[in-house]
């Protein structure tokens, strides 16, 4: 006769993080989009912030993540986050403040929001979802297009004579003093999510040591829009994506050590009151 | 004469007007002609331990005032004609998500770039729409350098009791002049208003709060804005203010706001002068329009003037008043042109001759 095994029993090894809504993603199959919500969640629950995030999520098709998300959620117009992420930092210094982008919201209509804020240093983290394409409105070129890409608005390829070159958005920033922590990621295989973690982690403890903005690109796959298979579509980010848009770290001004998991239960509850000076 | 009394000029009255009314967070983009608004509030703000940010563009201005109303602040930003232009998705989005705001308009000369003279042609953007979507703003309309104190305080408390944006409309004259008002050291206290659908950080609440102005399924669209609605008739039921002078015995109506008021009670008096009973009929909230009030001393006159400056805007909402065959004219100036009272008093003259030619 088998054992009985009971829940006292079993270790846990993978769970849901608490800040993700248990409920259905309206995102296509092989879409990055469902890995990247669930790194921005794993961020909430390890530095203990969920009592105290607002989170922020324009125009694009994340724009109806504040279903996902446990926290407080703001929709915003499209390309406007940082602008509606600075005017809650603003009024709520203690709080921790998120934004979630697309490349056509971040890299195009909201250009001017993106280098404004991280110009002004302003104390925000942004999650940057770059795959190469507006895939909401069915597949339009975006800013970050390939040279030579095939989308419905270039359907011969993007032509960099007349349609413009794509734009390396950590580069475009990187000048920037106000600018505390800015990475790439693919999100292409799970040796690369321990790598998006640990720039996660440290686009989170900009903000909590109060250095300034905060972004973490990550090279997403669209197969839909791309009409690829999934596991081509990740081919294709390594491959194709990742030439163009190299990854790495472009700016640390982070402590160092904060890329490590922080304690369990995060401490004071991620609010950290001593002010540091940018270097 | 009392303590409070202090020379000051429209913008800066308006800035303190800001101060008392508990504005939180300011943010704008500097444009002529209130560039006096920010420039105060840069020092008065921070002096007051509150926000104040000079934003990358009006497009940015707005966003953060979504922003900051959205985490439950009192949030505000002045700018003049084509800076409210660049401000009205967002403003058509804070009205979506009934978030309270407060939007100075220090109107000048349009369309385009227009100039930068006193004028009256934002009317229709800032009653009717101006963004998209059907959606409505309180809109105040101050005619002197006190007002220009009394309204901006004001705005805040109607915003945040009604979770509409609120519009001072002002114009480049009422901006710029100035003149003695009545202003206290001490604002009076401000009845906070509770705010429980802030997106602050959940604190212990056990359901997210989120500020949206998406609605996928047609129904509850149309629900949402049903509710809007409601809201807009309660505002129109309980909002509507007016000033009236010389009426009492008016044979004649002018209707005027803001700065064109100002020349025409001097205008009715002039026409007074010569025999001719003229009477002021003042909207002092453009929205919502004090249509009853109006049909009512209009019922009572032989016909009425419209006096604004532009090609005739809030004339519209005069005509709607009306009752019957009353006769509704029109005198306006356009592209920053203020006339005298010697000219509007002579434009009536004509008006009442022409109705007993």
């Amino acid at each position: 006769m088998a054992e009985t095994l009971t829940n006292a029993d079993v270790e846990c090894v993978f769970e849901r993080p608490h800040a993700l809504i248990d409920r259905p993603h309206h995102y296509c199959p092989g879409c990055s989009h469902g890995i990247y919500h669930r790194l921005v969640a794993e961020m909430l629950d390890e530095f203990g912030l969920t009592d105290h995030t607002v989170g922020i999520c324009p125009v694009g098709c994340s724009v109806l993540a504040y279903d996902y998300f446990v926290v407080d959620m703001i929709e915003a117009s499209h390309g406007r986050a940082p602008a509606v992420a600075t005017g809650v930092k603003r009024a709520l210094p203690d709080a921790f403040v998120f934004t979630y982008q697309g490349d056509g919201d971040l890299a195009s209509i909201g250009m001017s929001e993106t280098v404004h804020a991280a110009a002004r240093g302003e104390n925000i983290t942004v999650f940057f979802v770059n795959n190469g394409i507006y895939g909401m409105t069915g597949g339009q070129m975006a800013p970050t297009t390939l040279p030579g890409q095939k989308t419905t608005t270039s359907p011969k390829g993007r032509e960099v004579g007349g349609m413009g070159h794509p734009i390396d958005m950590c580069k475009l920033l990187q000048s920037l003093p106000g600018v505390a922590f800015l990475a790439r990621v693919p999100l292409s295989a799970p040796k690369h999510l321990k790598t998006a973690r640990k720039y996660m982690r440290k686009a989170v403890q900009a903000q909590l040591e109060k250095k300034g903005f905060a972004m973490v690109e990550v090279l997403a796959a669209c197969p839909v829009q791309w009409h690829m298979e999934p596991m081509a579509a990740l081919r294709h980010v390594d491959e194709n994506v990742a030439k163009v848009f190299p990854p790495g770290v472009f700016v640390d001004r982070v402590s160092a050590g904060s890329e490590e998991r922080p304690a369990a239960g995060g401490g004071d509850g991620g609010v950290v009151r001593t002010e540091t000076e940018r270097q | 004469m009392s303590d409070t009394r202090r020379l000051v000029k429209g913008n800066e009255a308006l800035a303190i007007g800001a101060v008392h009314g508990g504005c939180e967070c300011f943010f704008g983009y500097p444009i002529t002609p209130q560039n006096e608004v920010p420039e105060l509030l840069s020092s008065l703000m921070p002096a007051h331990g509150r926000v104040f940010l000079q934003a990358e563009s009006e497009v940015a201005s707005i966003n953060m005032i979504y922003g900051a109303a959205a985490a439950g602040k009192r949030a505000m930003s002045s700018s003049s004609s084509p800076g409210i232009s660049l401000m009205m998705e967002g403003l058509s989005y804070i009205a979506g998500a009934e978030l309270p705001c407060v939007l100075i308009n220090v109107m000048r000369g349009g369309p385009g770039l227009g100039n930068i003279a006193a004028s009256q042609s934002d009317y229709f953007q800032a009653t009717k729409g101006g963004g998209h979507g059907d959606y409505r703003c309180i809109c105040l309309a101050p005619w002197n350098v006190q007002e220009m104190y009394e309204h901006t305080r004001i705005a805040f408390d109607l915003a945040d009791r009604y979770r509409v944006p609120v519009f001072v409309l002002a114009d480049a004259v009422l901006g710029s002049m100035m003149e003695p008002a009545d202003i206290p050291e001490q604002p009076p206290p401000i009845q906070p208003i509770e705010k429980p659908w802030a997106t602050v950080g959940l604190n212990g609440r056990s359901k997210h709060n989120i500020v949206n102005s998406l609605y996928l399924e047609p129904e509850v669209l149309s629900d949402h804005n049903e509710k809007l609605q409601v809201c807009y008739r309660k505002i129109t039921a309980q909002e509507q203010r007016f000033d009236t002078r010389l009426t009492e015995d008016a044979e004649y109506l002018l209707v005027a706001y803001g700065i064109s008021a100002r020349v025409a009670y001097s205008a009715a008096k002039l026409a007074r002068a010569e025999g001719i009973r003229v009477g002021l009929f003042r909207p002092v909230t453009c929205w919502p329009y004090p249509s009853e009030a109006l049909r009512k001393i209009m019922s009572r006159a032989k016909g009425t003037l419209v006096f604004e400056l532009s090609a005739g805007q809030m004339l519209e909402d005069a005509r709607l008043a009306a009752p019957g065959d009353h006769p509704v004219a029109f005198f306006g100036k356009m592209g920053g042109v203020l006339p005298t009272p010697a000219q509007v008093a002579d434009e009536i003259r004509k008006f009442v001759e022409g109705l007993h030619g």
